[in-house]
């Protein structure tokens, strides 16, 4: 698809015809100095682009400009004028608004309530609610953006991607000059993400302002005019993408040279060389049989093998995650039988799935993955804990050694081992969950959305992880929504469609195109 | 693992650390260090404070609300509360001074029943929140109010009396100078602090605070483990009740109303959060002494007990507001 690029707005030669510029910010927090003389210049109608690996800083500047925080230093100016952003709803009436990752919404609402949260129109002096022309108004935004949604839909009845039209029309309505989206294609399929970056190239063409907060590098070159690169709390560069490739923005923002043997590269693209495809296939690790469970899957049916990584390929729901939880014992399915080495199993929690060999790291690492008020030590061992333990009692030592060799391991950035897990970065959190899924010694590996929301560095580190499980003889389940991803590691690709196998293909063979086209509703 | 070519340490990118010190040292010594000023002001005051009868004085006044305190932590780090517990001590004291008549069992008996019958509600408490789905306020708030009438049903509406001495022995006498309560209450407190941080169960048990969700994926019996806390808090309920028996010379069955509340205060001041996985027994019996401390300096002060009541409402606020403000 061509976006459309309208004639770039020129650069701001003056202070005043900058939307936003902000210098010398810094802002420590206990322990940690999280930014430090960052500056930042964005111009209106641009795409700007904000990049940086784990703990650059790119939170904690965003939260500075919508006022949840304070600048310890430095200044913040709209259109040449310094400003306090006092809070977020200062921030709000500055004409600053922001898309959260994780949508900050009123699930039991109507759209209509939410678009208009905390600035209903009202009429006469007691301050009725003007419903009227608050549904006028939502209908007309709605209608702008082309967001396919009715104004009297409840909002926790609406999909991710129709939750964050409406959270960009709410931007809309506030007139906003500068729209902050952070990691707004994390939860979206790839028509969805075209959706939406159809609508920013809309906004841009009305003025307004994009702050584009993203670890996908493909989209940033679809979609960004500029790029700001953080590293360590610190402005390291801000360049026109036109002068920017893949390799030297991996430079900049990790400032050495990342070792990506074992994986193809991030960005999808193949490499001449292929591996061989395994020679006689040992027998299955996991079979399943016509799994189906009522409005998530139906007569699903496939084998996994030790040494091989399957990859389950589809759309936001697809039933992908229900089925592999059902594998897991998260959430059972009502038909269909499971095999563990030829013998058949009922797998009813994680309890028992652990105890036939089965680790699971979930795709939500926050709510399902970790306990975030516990230490890394804790969390590492917490599904195993019975092996360090003599009876009822904890062996201290042997779980203290433990900690320290898996932080070693995998480079697992902490203050000590006793740090809360609360405080460390997605990519952290992330390997921490993957540490303990296989202090287990699992025999099958079910990895869901393993590097979602997390920086380019530690995804590079753990894609040569993920291929060396299965070369040491796990039977690996991967599902991802990122199409390079699988195809960059799956030995075999199965695409679910609408709950059901459309297809099953060679990675090798197929094409973007081609699991997308197989991933569709028909 | 180590595929990457790099040679970064575990804290590269990380500076030293310079001011994390005030902010987590407060929030760990702001307590005892509040608990001494207190003293301090007290024994300033009062020329009584100070002394060994008034310590055992104090002593003997926090060890009911203590051991239910103790045995509140636990539930309150699933995420749970416990409102019966009032209620319990209540029931199990009538029932183990149903057994208590002179002549009639030895000893063990009627503060094992009263310890059992406190263990049976909170097994029940436990099952009607976990397999029940009913949320933790209104089950217990059942088990409360069930649990009086069963009191007052058991005991015809009257006091249980005539209890034997050696029943009595219980509440007043002391070894080495200490009361017998307050060793109890002692040992409960090491055995639930050697429970909490060194068993599995314990670490099971904070899990299931901190993310239900998360120990359940990470294999954690969590129904299990809630049912054993709501077990353990019914039987120290039951411990207490027979303790308040013995002190009372009497199976009261209108007595530990309110009960749970001091308890929980004690718990919450201590730093437990109300919402579960934060907390710990060290932090309680600090909360509960602190408490103590606190009634006996305006006994001593000869404050009227009403006013006594606000002060005590002013000082749960005003520790959870404070540990709010040192955390953030």
């Amino acid at each position: 698809m061509i976006e459309n690029r309208m004639l770039d707005a020129p650069i701001p030669s003056r202070s005043e015809d900058w939307l936003l510029q902000a210098e010398g910010l810094a802002k420590s927090f206990p322990g940690v100095q999280a930014l430090q003389g960052v500056r930042l210049a964005v111009a209106q109608g641009r795409v700007h682009a904000v990049l940086g690996e784990n703990g650059a800083g790119k939170s904690t500047l965003m939260r500075l400009l919508t006022g949840e925080e304070q600048p310890d230093q430095g200044v913040i100016r709209l259109r040449g004028q310094t400003v306090v952003i006092r809070n977020p709803h200062h921030a709000l009436t500055l004409g600053i608004a922001m898309i959260h990752q994780e949508l900050q919404v009123f699930p039991a609402l109507t759209v209509t309530e939410n678009l208009f949260m905390g600035r209903e129109p009202q009429r006469g002096i007691l301050g009725w609610i003007d419903r009227a022309r608050m549904m006028t108004e939502a209908r007309r935004l709605l209608q702008l953006l082309n967001i396919p949604v009715s104004p009297l839909a409840r909002m926790g009845d609406l999909s991710v991607a129709q939750m964050q039209g409406v959270e960009i029309a709410k931007a809309l309505s506030v007139q906003a000059g500068l729209v902050i989206m952070d990691e707004p294609t994390s939860a979206l399929s790839e028509p969805e993400v075209s959706a939406l970056f159809r609508i920013i190239a809309d906004l841009k063409q009305q003025g307004t302002a994009i702050l584009y907060v993203s670890h996908k590098l493909d989209e940033i070159f679809r979609i960004a005019d500029t790029v700001t690169v953080l590293r360590d709390g610190r402005h390291i560069a801000t360049r026109n993408i036109s002068e920017l490739n893949p390799e030297k923005l991996i430079d900049l923002m990790a400032g050495r040279e990342l070792n990506l043997a074992g994986a193809r590269p991030v960005l999808g693209v193949r490499p001449d060389n292929k591996p061989s495809p395994p020679s006689p296939k040992p027998a299955a690790a996991l079979s399943a049989r016509e799994l189906t469970r009522q409005g998530a899957y139906t007569d699903i049916s496939f084998d996994v093998h030790p040494g091989e990584i399957l990859g389950l390929a589809g759309l936001m729901g697809a039933g992908r995650t229900e089925l592999v939880s059902a594998l897991y014992g998260l959430c059972p399915a009502d038909r269909g039988s499971v095999f563990i080495n030829g013998q058949p199993v009922k797998i009813r929690s994680p309890r028992e799935g652990m105890a036939l060999g089965i680790a699971m790291v979930t795709e939500d690492r926050r709510g399902q993955g970790l306990v975030l008020p516990m230490s890394v030590k804790h969390n590492l061992t917490l599904a195993n804990l019975k092996r360090y333990c003599w009876g009822p009692f904890i062996l201290t030592n042997q779980e203290n050694r433990l900690a320290d060799e898996q932080i070693r391991a995998y480079r697992i950035k902490a203050r000590d081992r006793n740090q809360k897990v609360e405080h460390l970065s997605g990519g952290n959190q992330q390997k921490i969950v993957l540490a303990k899924a296989l202090l287990g010694e699992p025999k099958v590996l079910i990895l869901d959305e393993p590097t979602r929301g997390i920086d380019i560095g530690t995804k590079s580190e753990l894609y040569p992880w993920i291929r060396q499980l299965a070369r040491s003889g796990l039977a690996v389940i991967l599902v991802s929504s990122e199409l390079p991803e699988i195809l960059a590691l799956s030995d075999r690709i199965m695409v679910l469609r609408q709950g059901r196998l459309s297809a099953e293909l060679d990675p090798r063979q197929t094409t973007q195109e081609e699991i997308l086209k197989f991933a569709m509703p028909t | 693992m180590d595929t990457v070519t790099s040679n970064e340490s575990a804290t590269q990118g990380l500076p030293p650390q310079r001011r994390v010190g005030l902010g987590r040292w407060l929030s760990r010594y702001g307590l005892p260090l509040a608990l001494v000023l207190i003293c301090g002001v007290l024994a300033w005051v009062s020329p009584h404070f100070l002394t060994w009868q008034n310590a055992i004085i104090i002593l003997r006044q926090i060890s009911i609300n203590g051991l239910l305190a103790v045995g509140v932590t636990l539930v309150l780090l699933t995420g749970g509360v416990d409102l019966s517990l009032g209620s319990l001590v209540a029931l199990c004291g009538v029932a183990a001074a149903s057994f208590a008549h002179p002549g009639e069992y030895p000893v063990p008996v009627p503060v094992l029943v009263g310890i059992c019958v406190g263990l049976g509600c909170g097994i029940l408490n436990g099952c009607v929140v976990t397999v029940g789905r009913v949320a933790p306020f209104i089950a217990t708030l059942g088990m409360m109010t069930a649990a009086r009438g069963l009191a007052l049903i058991a005991s015809g509406g009257r006091p249980v009396s005539n209890l034997s001495d050696s029943f009595l022995w219980i509440a007043r006498a002391e070894l080495l100078g200490v009361p017998i309560p307050a060793l109890l209450l002692s040992v409960v407190s090491v055995l639930t602090w050697v429970f909490l941080v060194r068993t599995r169960w314990g670490r099971h048990l904070y899990a299931v605070g901190g993310n239900e969700k998360a120990a359940h994926a990470s294999g954690i019996a969590v129904t299990r483990i809630k049912i054993l806390a709501y077990a353990l808090c019914g039987a120290l309920a039951g411990l207490a009740g027979v303790v308040l028996a013995s002190r009372a010379t009497v199976g009261q069955p209108n007595a530990g109303v309110a009960y749970e509340l001091d308890a929980i205060a004690a718990v919450v001041i201590g730093g437990t959060s109300l919402s579960g996985g934060v907390g710990g027994i060290g932090g309680t019996l600090l909360g509960a002494l602190l408490m103590g401390i606190i009634n006996n300096g305006l006994d001593l002060m000869n404050v009227n007990a009403y006013y006594q009541q606000v002060v005590k409402g002013f000082i749960i606020v005003g520790a959870v507001w404070l540990d709010r403000r040192q955390r953030n």
